[in-house]
């Protein structure tokens, strides 16, 4: 049996037609997962969980009370709270960690009656664009395994990309969905600032993080969005706003439809490759009717120095829970309550965790406030409001995901700015809150894959959705499988 | 050299909410602990705080009271520190945009009026509880009061002496009680206080250094804390040294204050807009109808019954010093005839009293505002005399009956017939005739010895007025 | 070098992470050049422009006053490093 290739939707009507059981499903995904465990896309697989779960699904179809997604398997990003689960967050100060609640995302899924496949691999804390970061090691993209996959979904974007799942959450700070997405050629959306509820998904920076879904194609993702975004009491950021049908709309027509090139997009840092490629993908647009417009994000050059204010200052923040008294790691050997919480956090972060909490901290820190933080703000209005100008010209904004394809493992860990420069068109994205996606446009001339970057409109999801899934149905790089994965 | 004290107060009042004020665990006091700590209250990964919007009306309607500019939006921040009662290594306060602003209290100190500032009220979160009792050597954290709702007011550095800090600080206890917004409650911390003292030549502009006396739980310590850490900084400075910044503790046993951390760090609390919660926005509606709930205040309860019950500004002063006493003074005075001044004594005076000795509130009082008011009308219809209803009232508090019941049940019916009366005073002077004697050579004192045989024979019951009357007849012509 | 060793060991206690001396060292190159990327901002003008904290212009929603949490310490101390008759237990806390 091989439904690997299959998407959701068709999963979905395999289930309900009674072609395929969730527990066969689920038992050929966790035997193609073991198969390609060197990926290291999963922290944690508990089969005897999964397989529970699917039981309780078979009983559901059986009974006619299910939704399209009862009995699908989904890996969840191991940043989301599950009940009874491992949820390291990819760190070593969560190794020990079992949630004893569930994230509102995972609570939706679970009441769909979807599978809980396993917890992928990230960047520790979503700390990182390459997926190095995590304690459990760096995970390989399944297009050349001496590649970083991107992240920090790096996990969830690889067992999308060979297949091990068919769809995996993720979530976005700086671009860790669509990064990850692009480099390893699936299709990843990161909804708006409040889509998506962030109950229970651990935070990085409070303000910028949002949870999102990686997928094969845009009308999965439009399918699982509409599941897991929502208004949610228990998210004082959750936008109290009705789900639309993001299916219904996939398939009205792009005539007219206007896209914005911004010119900061196409400049200098830009690898040719992946601008030639986005470069095709917009012919495409053009033929389906679409028109492009020059636009401008005059400060989105200045969105990198502002987001590594902002996301460690709240970061810091965020991660001082972490100090050993009511989970997680606590060191061994102390002397007083000071040297606990020292040595437990010395223990329990990685490097680059250790490097943002500072980073925050400095700039949140007394006589440095109102140069750094606040200065970041008032940025960060002006990088907003870019976005607000542009969008009276223009229905979509497109460019690249990244300015290169996946590059080496360890070409940039040394250097962390260099690092950070790669999600220089993400970035902006997050800081304005909007909805951004990757798209599959094709690969450069190593094989790696090249992602088109879509970017709507505050709470319009369903535009760009609509907007990829009409580019999937003239295209099909989105279709494409790693060699070796097929 | 002749020095000055100034004094800020910081008061934590504990909003009296039945929810926390971000998360919906209970905030009952004296569970057993960690029942009432939920996932938001223990800072698991991933959850959010959600506001409690009777927090934020409680925070209106102190604000209100006390005439200060209510804030229409405000903003939460994030205060940045370590301590194992603190779950999130923040505590979740207001910095830069406070709910209340400027306001004013009014305090009176030997009969004189004296404006305290109110720079603001904020609302932020309590922390957990530290036990120090040892467990193997440790310290045992409880975070059933983490997430408590608290009202921090914070003066302005107006107080020149203990007893203005405590004239002050019992004049918002009395508000926030009035408001029904916190319980008041010193021994179980839900009203705490912290002191900002320091002293300075008489004369000079400038603020000397000053100490934060921290958590001093009764008024009585506020007083002594204060003096002592007056006393304590003048010592410093007479002798060639300098006050320090810094936070000191108050021990009430040793009756000194000593600094809380030897080595005193620089806080640095990296306060920042919370990003978890937006803005704070209260609309007008909002705000008017928190005023429509705001009771009549202290001050003007005061003036009215001194003017309306024609009090002194004494009694005017206890009998409104709590809602419930007020209103249960206003209870009996709606049953009793134009006799005011009979209910107030009866009210601070002997019912006080019992109430005192039980440790009790005027809410638990068995003896109802009615009851009361029937027993006072029983002394206005000269059914009993002031001396019986004492009596009277001891059984009625002991629930043995109504008054009229108690007074027929013990026959303590005044006797108004003059028959009566006068047979009970031929008897006394029959009886007593050497006194009888004395009075008529001019020992008119013995007079007092005859009232007293008088209404101890009538066993209190004779009606006083009527036995001084006839007595003076009957020696007259004795 | 924008943070010097001192800085850093300073900002390392504020956030309660041990250093040893290697890593202060190599934090103070890295965060130094962190810096230098932030400092980028002030080639733009931001005065007058209100600082923006949240992606959203929503006001806060303030929710009821009920309580709805039921005491689940048992599941909650089960991942918790030490515990003692429902307390969490941290070294000695001295005042």
């Amino acid at each position: 049996m091989s439904h690997y290739h299959k998407t959701i939707t068709e999963l979905g009507a395999d289930l309900q037609a009674g072609k395929v059981s969730s527990v066969e499903l689920t038992q050929a995904y966790l035997d193609r997962l073991e198969k390609f465990k060197d990926l290291n896309a999963f922290i944690t697989v508990d089969s005897v969980f999964a397989l529970d779960q699917a039981k309780t699904a078979d009983a559901q179809i059986k009974k006619g009370k299910n939704s399209a997604l009862t009995g699908c398997p989904i890996a969840h990003k191991d940043i989301f709270c599950t009940d009874g689960l491992l949820t390291t967050c990819g760190s070593h100060m969560l190794a020990n960690f079992v949630a004893p609640y569930d994230a509102t995302v995972i609570k939706k899924f679970k009441d769909a009656g979807s599978v809980t496949l396993g917890k992928t691999n990230m960047d520790e804390f979503a700390m990182g664009s390459s997926n190095e970061t995590s304690y459990y090691g760096v995970v390989k993209n399944p297009w050349d395994q001496d590649k970083v996959p991107g992240g920090s979904s790096g996990g969830s974007a690889v067992a999308v990309a060979a297949r091990l799942a068919p769809a995996a959450t993720g979530t976005d700070t700086g671009g860790s969905i669509r990064q990850p997405a692009a480099l390893t050629g699936i299709t990843g959306i990161k909804p708006s600032y409040g889509r998506v509820s962030r109950y229970g998904m651990i935070a990085f920076a409070s303000s910028l993080d949002q949870g999102g879904i990686m997928t094969q194609t845009a009308e999965d993702a439009a399918l699982l969005l509409g599941e897991m975004a929502g208004f949610d009491e228990r998210d004082s950021t959750s936008v109290d706003q009705a789900v639309p049908d993001y299916v219904a709309t996939l398939n009205d027509s792009l005539k007219g439809l206007k896209i914005g090139l911004p010119e900061e997009y196409f400049g200098e840092g830009l690898d040719d490759e992946v601008a030639s490629v986005i470069e095709v993908a917009l012919a495409e647009y053009k033929k389906l009717g679409a028109e492009t417009v020059p636009i401008s994000l005059p400060n989105s050059n200045l969105a990198v120095p502002c987001y590594y204010v902002l996301a460690p200052a709240e970061a810091s923040s965020n991660l001082s829970r972490f100090d050993g008294v009511r989970y997680g790691h606590r060191a061994k050997e102390y002397t007083n309550l000071d040297d606990m919480y020292e040595k437990t956090r010395a223990e329990g972060f990685g490097a680059e965790v250790k490097r943002r909490i500072m980073i925050g901290a400095y700039a949140l820190s007394a006589g440095y406030y109102d140069a750094y933080y606040l200065k970041a703000q008032q940025l960060r209005r002006l990088i907003a409001n870019d976005f607000t100008e542009a969008f009276k010209k223009c229905d979509v904004i497109m460019g690249p995901v990244t300015p290169t394809t996946a590059f080496r493992m360890g070409d940039k860990t040394d250097d962390p700015v260099a690092m950070y420069l790669n999600d220089i068109y993400t970035i902006p994205v997050n800081l304005a809150g909007l909805p951004g996606m990757s798209i599959p446009a094709g690969f450069d001339k190593a094989g790696m894959p090249v992602g088109l970057h879509c970017i709507g409109q505050y709470f319009d999801e369903a535009r760009i959705l609509n907007v990829a899934h009409q580019y999937q149905q003239v295209t099909d790089w989105h279709q494409k499988i790693p060699p070796g994965f097929e | 050299m002749e020095w000055e004290t100034v004094i800020g107060l910081e008061v934590h009042a504990q909003l009296q909410t039945k929810s926390k004020i971000f998360s919906s665990a209970s905030t009952a006091y004296g569970a057993e602990p960690n029942t009432q700590a939920c996932n938001v209250d223990l800072a698991l990964p991933g959850v959010l705080p959600v506001m409690n919007q009777e927090a934020a009306r409680m925070a209106v309607k102190f604000g209100l009271a006390i005439g200060a500019k209510v804030n229409k939006r405000s903003v939460f921040a994030r205060k940045n520190y370590f301590y194992p009662d603190l779950p999130k290594g923040y505590q979740i306060s207001q910095f830069e945009l406070p709910i209340v602003g400027l306001g004013k209290m009014v305090i009176n100190i030997d009969g004189k009026e004296k404006v305290v500032g109110i720079t603001r009220a904020h609302l932020e979160e309590d922390a957990g509880k530290s036990l120090h009792e040892d467990f193997q050597g440790m310290t045992g954290v409880d975070l059933n009061r983490a997430g408590t709702p608290l009202l921090e007011i914070v003066s302005e550095p107006d107080m020149r002496s203990s007893k203005e800090a405590v004239a002050y600080l019992k004049k918002v206890h009395e508000l926030v009680r009035y408001l029904e917004i916190c319980d008041g409650n010193m021994q179980e911390g839900s009203f705490r206080c912290d002191a900002n003292v320091s002293v300075r030549p008489k004369g000079q502009k400038e603020f000397g250094t000053r100490a934060e006396l921290k958590n001093i739980n009764s008024f009585r310590f506020v007083e002594k804390a204060i003096e002592i850490e007056i006393e304590r900084q003048i010592d410093v400075i007479e002798s060639g040294g300098k006050v320090v910044q810094e936070t000191r503790l108050y021990d009430s046993v040793k009756d000194t204050t000593r600094s809380m951390r030897s080595k005193e760090e620089a806080n640095d609390y990296r306060y920042f807009p919370d990003p978890d919660l937006p803005p704070m926005v209260l609309d007008d509606e909002t705000i008017e109808a928190v005023r429509k709930t705001l009771p009549e205040l202290p001050d003007a309860k005061r003036t009215r019954f001194i003017k309306e019950y024609g009090l002194t500004n004494y009694d005017a002063g206890v009998l409104t010093s709590t809602r419930a006493l007020a209103d249960y003074y206003e209870s009996v005075c709606s049953h009793v005839k134009d006799n005011a001044k009979l209910a107030a004594n009866w009210v601070s005076g002997e019912l006080s009293a019992f109430l005192n000795k039980e440790s009790k509130d005027i809410t638990e009082s068995p003896v109802s505002a009615g009851q009361l008011a029937s027993l006072l009308n029983r002394i206005e219809d000269q059914t009993i005399s002031g001396k019986i209803a004492k009596d009277v009232f001891e059984a009625m508090w002991a629930s043995e009956g109504s008054v009229d019941e108690i007074i027929d049940k013990k026959g303590l019916k005044q006797i108004t017939d003059s028959g009566a009366i006068e047979k009970i005073i031929d008897d006394v002077l029959a009886a007593n005739n050497v006194q009888v004697e004395q009075y008529k050579n001019g020992q008119e004192k013995v007079f007092g010895f005859f009232v007293g045989q008088v209404m101890k024979a009538s066993k209190g019951k004779a009606n006083p007025g009527q036995v001084n009357e006839m007595l003076k007849k009957k020696l007259a012509s004795a | 070098m924008l943070i010097n060793n001192d800085d850093v060991k300073k900002i390392a206690h504020l956030a309660r992470l041990a250093l040893t001396e290697q890593e202060s060292k190599d934090f103070a190159g890295s965060l130094s050049r962190i810096l230098g990327l932030i400092e980028q901002m002030n080639a733009v003008d931001t005065a007058g422009v209100e600082p923006m904290a949240h992606p959203s212009e929503a006001a806060l929603r303030l929710r009821e006053d009920v309580v709805k949490e039921e005491n689940q310490r048992d599941q909650f101390q089960a991942v918790a490093p030490a515990t003692e008759a429902g307390l969490y237990l941290v070294p000695r806390v001295l005042e």
